[in-house]
């Protein structure tokens, strides 16, 4: 697999995060050169090896499916760039092309 | 009078003696960072008035919890309604959290004073604390060198003697390497141990919140008050904080684990010869050496930047122009809002992760990539168990090197994460690990890492403290402070 151009425009567009030409072009090699040291995993066998998905196995405790209060709504939006009437504002995304 | 240098056990006695109040100890505190911090910028911001007031409430009542009256610092990276909560980035310059972390709610309760918040590498990505947006932090030990990262800022206040201890958060060494380069005991706990409600989430299976402090007895305290179960964090332990009895005595017949393997070629000279100089020190004190294999601990840097790359891309998702304050101008449409917050927001490595935690998980990829890293985790684990099944401590030093100098692998990325080749495996695996200051190279602090099996921290920081007191290590302060200095 080599990490070209295209691919990082790809993954740019998948993590809504473009890069001037001139970071890309400083960041390409790398993401090519932690890529290939990161392909050592490939010499392991893992065919039979389930893949960890919590370290520790104890039971996770379930809390009780009840209303509390939490923090209101105008101190989370206090932080918003644009808050409106209680809402985030963003700029029109509907009916337009993107 | 100025009661540093100085651990909380010993002035915790006489802040409840009398003979020292906590505004003597803010002002004390104050006054250093006035006069050093400018150098070294281990401090984000600095709550004067905040600790002041917090000082004489404290002292309208009678002594009360284990640190009633001790400063101490927090990194960015934890929630505080007092000040900011910057991650260290351009992002969150502005951000005010609404709540406290659970863990400045706990140390709260026990009576402690947050004098502030301490400088780390950008959302805790990095090891030399050179990545934060705020400028780089120096090593109090020698100006020129990096304090190590990502709490660098926490590490390097307490090593100047600023607080009593800090808080930092630890994902693949971020607690562990700064206290090694900066000469002070830092513990990683087991994974669920400490709630990270309010911890901003960088890999979410990987990261804990633990304490810098001066001395293991110190850490002891600090864990003792942050740990325990909260359920407002679903992966924390339902178990009550471990008991820390014990400290300070001699463990004649502790078997120490030495993997000497994964040790390899490339140890620093001088790390090695520290190494080999604590492990003769146990042996002569009644410890038994005992030769164990972690064969897949080698592989433990490359699946450790894809797990943390992909929870890393997922978690700072929510970082979009919308709602954390920054949002870039003028964008006509919400995709290009997205695209250019983001990118005027974060600096270069976290770009990197992101990128990198995109292509890990992206459709073609995420099997050859994230799913075998998780499977090599697994492996990784099993080599633990194998190993605690023979040991009850398995000792390796901290970090490869001694403290690098400022500049010196900002341009190579991988040459930084290599910094983190002994640390992240304990990440990888949950389990607990401390960095126990044990010696010294051209002036410069070298730490040597102990690990235990999961829950226990009660042996790990008993071991620690055995440790300690057999390598006799002399903290910066005493050393200036014997200088006339």
């Amino acid at each position: 697999m080599e990490i070209n151009d295209t691919l990082v425009r790809r993954l740019e567009s998948l993590a809504a995060l473009r890069l001037s030409a001139e970071e890309r072009a400083r960041l390409l090699p790398q993401l090519a050169r932690i890529l290939d040291y990161v392909r050592q995993l490939e010499d392991l066998d893992v065919s039979d090896v389930p893949p960890t998905t919590h370290v520790l196995d104890l039971p996770q405790p379930l809390r009780a499916d009840a209303v509390q209060p939490s923090t209101p709504r105008e101190e989370m939006l206090g932080n918003a760039p644009e808050p409106r009437a209680g809402f985030y504002r963003v700029p029109r995304f509907v009916g337009e092309d993107s | 009078m100025d009661p540093t240098p100085w651990t909380v056990t010993e002035v915790g006695e006489k802040l409840r003696d009398g003979s020292l109040t906590p505004t003597t100890l803010v002002e004390s505190a104050l006054a250093r960072i006035e006069k050093h911090d400018g150098s070294l910028r281990c401090m984000t911001q600095v709550f004067a008035p905040e600790a002041r007031r917090r000082a004489r409430a404290l002292e309208s009542g009678a002594p009360q919890g284990p640190l009633w009256g001790i400063p101490y610092v927090a990194k960015e990276i934890l929630s505080t309604r007092t000040g900011r909560t910057t991650c260290g980035s351009r992002f969150l310059e502005h951000y005010e959290s609404p709540f406290d972390a659970t863990v400045i709610e706990r140390l709260d309760a026990a009576g402690a004073i947050l004098l502030g918040k301490s400088n780390m590498d950008e959302f805790a990505m990095g090891s030399s604390t050179e990545n934060s947006a705020f400028g780089p932090t120096r090593n109090p030990w020698d100006a020129s060198r990096v304090p190590g990262g990502s709490s660098g800022g926490s590490a390097a206040a307490v090593a100047a003697d600023f607080v009593g201890f800090g808080l930092g958060s630890d994902t693949g060494g971020s607690i562990r390497l700064p206290a090694s380069f900066c000469g002070v005991v830092g513990l990683k706990p087991t994974y669920g141990r400490v709630s990270r409600y309010g911890l901003v989430a960088f890999a979410s299976s990987l990261d804990q919140i633990g304490p810098l402090a001066k001395s293991v007895g110190d850490a002891a305290l600090v864990f003792a008050c942050i740990a325990g179960h909260d359920r407002r964090d679903s992966t924390s332990l339902p178990l009550a904080p471990p008991a820390h009895a014990g400290l300070g005595e001699p463990l004649p017949g502790l078997r120490v684990g030495v993997p000497r393997d994964w040790l390899g070629d490339g140890l620093d000279a001088a790390v090695r010869h520290d190494f080999d100089r604590v492990l003769e020190r146990l042996r002569d004190a009644g410890a038994v050496l005992v030769d164990v294999q972690l064969p897949h601990a080698s592989h433990g840097v490359a699946s450790y930047y894809v797990v943390a790359t992909a929870e890393a891309a997922s978690n700072l998702a929510r970082f979009d122009g919308v709602r954390y304050t920054r949002r870039a101008g003028a964008a006509s449409d919400l995709a290009t809002l997205f695209e250019t917050s983001r990118r005027e927001g974060f600096g270069d490595e976290v770009k990197r992760r992101i990128l990198l935690g995109t292509f890990v998980l992206s459709s073609g990829y995420y099997d050859a990539y994230y799913l075998r890293a998780q499977k090599v985790r697994t492996l990784l684990r099993r080599d633990f168990d194998a190993a605690f099944a023979r040991c009850d401590i398995i000792a390796v030093p901290a970090a490869p090197t001694p403290p690098f100098r400022l500049g010196e692998k900002t341009s190579d990325p991988l040459q930084m994460y290599l910094s983190d080749i002994f640390t992240v495996p304990a990440n990888l695996a949950g389990l607990p690990a401390i960095s126990v200051p044990t010696g010294m190279s051209d002036g410069l602090p070298l730490g040597t890492q102990l690990l235990a099996p999961a829950l226990e921290e009660a042996r790990l920081l008993r071991a620690a403290a055995w440790l300690e007191s057999l390598v006799g290590f002399v903290p910066l302060g005493q050393r200036r402070n014997g200088q006339g200095g």
